[in-house]
């Protein structure tokens, strides 16, 4: 029976039952494959004008979208994710460090969307029923490969900042080794537990890699601290105990000195010099180093 | 798992080839203290650097034979103890105070070596630590 206003195709058998969602996606897929070229191109057109992507020359951003949209309409085609996922990964593993944003890719996931919905409705607009049920195969997946997508970029970023901050973390608390078998920390800045934590270990292996038998950690640049740190700070001189180093801690600002009192540290196992020139001399003492002066060259006046 | 306990001179040198249960820690304990009798050792080297991990009954059998080696007469000196395992311990509250430690073999003889001259000059009546 014809739909109102509708001459029902020739080829089409009234008796045959509605398509599965399998073979809409695949009339659609086939659809999105034979207007590739031209469909491409209507995105890359549209990415432009809403201004996305700016931090890339045009042949890439047409190099990068030929993939992307293969990627999206294999996607469709197979039902799968995990090559996209693997895709959408790699895609941001290249672009973050050209500075894309999250939103841009957002945006350019969504543009195709719409460029490929447009160009169903353009297809089956005389068939209102037909067009709906393609739409019901179509958008799951355009939603889930959106959001494979973006999900994927996020995770990168994530990664890279993680990533970044490490290094941060290792670059800010340096063990620098000033003579044989003794290695100086010194300490600037807020510590927080996780920065404790990572100096610690730090310490420990430099300590066993270095042979270290002093260490000299000097707090000077360290404005203030809590229990917790002051603890992490203990921790840390026994745990270099155990390797067989001697700890010199040097730079207490009164303040911290009040503190450590007031919180009943336990200071007995932890050797306290004024300032880093002392404690290093001191250290130097320790491991049998005297310092003397070179002979002044004889000066008649 | 019997702990391998050699003799080079006057020290004897327990080395830990693996972890050990509570029973072979009492058994290693009972060796060396057995030992430092017989053979009259001035120190002891435990070698704990093959171990990954230290639970405080290891921690305290380690005490144990400080306690006892200098009773008899030794002093001893635990090497080896990595990085993870005191990082560990310490957080643990598992500590060592009162035992010598140093970093490994070379060092923990050196080490005995200084504490058994001190020993001979503080006889003497003489302390000079240079």
């Amino acid at each position: 029976m014809a739909a109102k206003g509708k001459d029902p195709t020739p080829l089409q058998d009234p008796l045959a039952q509605p398509e599965s969602t399998a073979a809409l996606l695949r009339e659609l897929v086939s659809h999105l494959r034979q207007n590739r070229t031209q469909l491409r191109e209507e995105w890359a057109r549209r990415i432009t004008r809403a201004q996305l992507l700016t931090a890339m020359t045009e042949e890439e951003i047409f190099a990068e979208a030929t993939s992307v949209y293969d990627n999206y309409v294999e996607a469709l085609e197979t039902g799968t994710f995990e090559a996209l996922q693997a895709y959408a990964r790699n895609l941001s593993e290249r672009i973050i460090p050209r500075g894309v944003e999250t939103h841009e890719v957002v945006g350019i996931v969504l543009l195709l969307r719409d460029v490929l919905a447009r160009s169903l409705f353009g297809k089956y607009h005389e068939d209102f029923d037909k067009l709906n049920r393609i739409l019901d195969a179509y958008e799951p997946a355009a939603n889930r490969i959106a959001n494979t997508v973006a999900v994927g970029f996020v995770q990168e970023r994530e990664r890279i900042i993680r990533q970044q901050q490490e290094a941060i973390r290792e670059l800010s608390t340096p063990v620098l080794q000033v003579r044989e078998r003794l290695l100086i920390l010194p300490i600037i800045g807020v510590i927080d537990p996780q920065r404790a934590r990572q100096l610690t270990e730090q310490l420990l292996r430099a300590i066993r890699t270095n042979r270290a038998k002093v260490v000299v950690i000097d707090i000077t640049g360290v404005a203030a601290m809590d229990s917790n740190v002051a603890n992490h700070l203990v921790q840390t001189v026994e745990a270099s105990r155990l390797l067989g180093a001697t700890v010199i801690v040097t730079g207490l600002s009164p303040e911290i000195a009040q503190t450590l009192v007031t919180i009943g540290v336990d200071l007995s196992e932890m050797a306290t010099v004024g300032d880093l020139q002392g404690g290093i001399e001191e250290a130097e003492r320790l491991l049998g180093y005297k310092v003397v002066p070179l002979e002044e060259p004889a000066q008649k006046a | 798992m019997e702990v391998p306990i050699l003799k080079q001179g006057h020290y004897l040198i327990a080395s830990i080839q693996s972890a050990l249960t509570d029973a072979d820690l009492s058994q290693l304990r009972e060796a060396l203290i057995e030992r430092v009798g017989k053979f009259r050792a001035r120190g002891v080297i435990v070698d704990v650097t093959a171990l990954d991990v230290m639970d405080s009954f290891a921690v305290r059998t380690l005490r144990d034979i400080a306690h006892m080696a200098r009773l008899r007469g030794a002093e001893t000196v635990i090497v080896g103890i990595q990085p993870e395992v005191a990082f560990a311990m310490v957080q643990l509250g598992l500590t060592l105070k009162g035992v010598s430690t140093a970093l490994d073999l070379e060092e923990g003889l050196l080490f005995l070596d200084q504490q058994a001259k001190l020993r001979v000059e503080r006889g003497s009546g003489r302390i000079d630590r240079g």
